[in-house]
């Protein structure tokens, strides 16, 4: 039930997609969002289509972990394709009332779908490959240079990081709660919308103590190891660019430049 | 008369289709006698508290059943739900789950999903209170500012209100310290020989199970590895030694006196138990 959310997941493995330095897949997902979206015909969005293609199979993720991450989204991108299906300019196909289907509807429909799907596979690319910690001490390093300016990156990335790793657990946590109220007679299912909200206040309650119970400990754990932020810390596992880094992110560039090349051309 | 409570080749699997995939519970058969007092025992990930979530329909086999009084208890929607508040489930920790504005209201809650009429709620509030150590003065209270053991009993309360005829407890002493888990042995005792209800509990601690199990129950690798009486269990000590499982104190000593020759009753498990033989054994003058 609540397990089987799966967005922002990791998967462990061990593929080259899984080994690359974190930065190397924040920058190439920041390239591949570029490319995407100055993609606007077949050939660039077959070219995107094809990137994506070769990470996804190179990282040996199964297109039913994508469907599952993509399924809480599919209303967000039926309402897009409608909206896009109804609302655009060019000659009329169908007619309804006043509901007019032209040519170009039918296109930006289609474009809209396959944008926001590689859009979203793509990300979950990203954290169905790399650890959570991973991934926020890559964020913390490429945002270093902010620090001149004063912006406290280390604890950004602390925060974040803290986050991330309670998510799990709390969803744990209720999935435990809710199993508890339920073997009390609680029902979370039936009745009016008034009903089942209220019927959400035996979890959350629970839920918010213990939240702030965790984060009690927490500080006080991270306290008596003398944590004081990032002045002076060293990493366990320092970040290292290796060959297959730099490969992997030329490949990302030449995408995005084909992209806007080609769409600049006119392709 | 059907059994209180059977399973047939209960199976789970949790996250199935995932990299973590992991068989939980492995065509398990067990079946529950009206008014037995049965422990389970195992290690860690064995499947146990699993196991018990299957028992009042929280968690749904991936193949196999669970019948309660001789019917599946996933035929309908209904019968679900009807068995959830005729078997009652206190979970591990359970005082996280409280979360009324007084200790009269968080017990009430059960009673109140199952429909009852206020002053029907408010005899089952007392009784439940009563049953489980919770006085009449804490009763209007903030359950939040009670201690770890009140929170415990008030919350063992809270299921116990619901007076389920089978009421299960996943490791209800864990945390505590000894007077307290002393009190909640106690009131499980005294509400298990009043009501007659058949009642299960999960442990880790042998000499609880060893004290007040009429059956003991054993898991090892999503499996029922042994199931007897304590006598019967504890006297296969070198089994549960495999299982990284360990005897009571009790039965740790007479072990040991045993390897040393001394003449004691592989059977005795219990301290008392253990001091008969042993006296016994000083008589027959062999030791």
């Amino acid at each position: 039930m609540l397990k089987d959310i799966t967005l922002g997941q990791y998967f462990p493995g061990n593929t080259v997609v899984h080994r690359l330095d974190p930065r190397t897949k924040l920058i190439v997902l920041v390239l591949y969002i570029v490319a995407l979206f100055t993609a606007k015909s077949p050939v660039t969005y077959g070219l995107v289509f094809v990137f994506l293609a070769a990470a996804m199979i190179t990282a040996k993720i199964k297109l039913s972990a994508v469907f599952r991450g993509l399924k809480p989204l599919f209303i967000v991108i039926a309402i897009t394709a409608i909206l896009n299906l109804c609302y655009s300019s060019g000659n009329v196909l169908v007619q309804i009332w006043k509901i007019r289907i032209t040519d170009t509807g039918v296109k930006n429909a289609v474009y809209m779908i396959l944008r926001i799907t590689f859009l979203i596979t793509g990300t979950l690319l990203l954290t169905y490959t790399s650890s959570p910690i991973s991934l926020t001490d890559g964020l913390e390093s490429l945002l270093k240079p902010l620090k001149k300016i004063k912006v406290p990156v280390h604890e950004l990335a602390m925060m974040m990081s803290i986050a991330l790793r309670f998510i799990p657990t709390l969803i744990e946590e209720t999935d435990k709660i809710m199993s508890a109220q339920k073997a009390r007679g609680a029902d979370f299912e039936t009745g009016s919308i008034v009903k089942r909200a209220k019927a959400l206040i035996p979890i959350l309650v629970p839920l918010f103590v213990s939240a702030f119970r965790r984060a009690d400990e927490l500080a006080v754990a991270m306290e008596s190891r003398c944590y004081h932020g990032g002045e002076g810390r060293t990493k366990m596992y320092p970040l290292k660019m290796a060959a297959r880094d730099y490969i992997v992110i030329a490949l990302g560039v030449v995408l995005c430049a084909a992209c806007i090349t080609l769409g600049a051309l006119g392709i | 008369m059907a059994p209180i409570i059977e399973t047939r080749s209960l199976t789970h699997i949790y996250g199935a289709g995932t990299p973590f995939e992991h068989v939980a519970l492995d065509n398990v058969d067990f079946t529950a006698e009206r008014g037995e007092l049965i422990a389970f025992i195992g290690h860690t990930g064995s499947g146990k508290s699993t196991f018990v979530q299957h028992l009042n329909g929280l968690l749904k086999p991936a193949s196999g059943q669970v019948l309660f009084e001789g019917e599946d208890i996933w035929s309908s929607k209904e019968k679900t739900r009807a068995v959830r508040s005729r078997v009652g489930l206190v979970f591990q920790y359970p005082e996280y789950q409280l979360f009324e504005e007084t200790v009269r209201k968080d017990i009430a809650y059960g009673p109140k999903n199952m429909g009852l009429s206020a002053k029907e709620i408010e005899e089952r509030v007392i009784e439940a209170a009563e049953f489980s150590g919770v006085s009449e003065d804490m009763l209007d209270v903030s359950p939040f500012e009670l201690s770890g053991g009140q929170k415990r009993r008030v919350a063992i309360a809270g299921v116990m209100a619901m007076r389920p005829s089978v009421l299960i407890l996943d490791e209800p002493t864990a945390g505590l310290d000894p007077s307290g888990r002393e009190s909640v042995l106690e009131n499980i005792d005294r509400y298990h020989r009043s009501t007659g209800s058949t009642v299960m509990i999960i442990t880790h601690d042998m000499d609880t199970a060893a004290r007040i199990a009429d059956r003991l129950v054993v898991f090892n690798h999503s499996k029922i590895a042994m199931s007897g009486t304590p006598a019967e269990v504890f006297s296969q000590d070198e089994k549960l030694f495999s299982m990284g499982l360990a005897v009571p104190s009790a039965t740790k000593v007479a072990h040991e006196l045993r390897l040393r020759g001394v003449d004691i009753n592989a059977a005795a498990f219990t301290l008392e138990q253990v001091v008969e033989e042993l006296l016994r054994a000083k008589e027959a003058g062999k030791c």
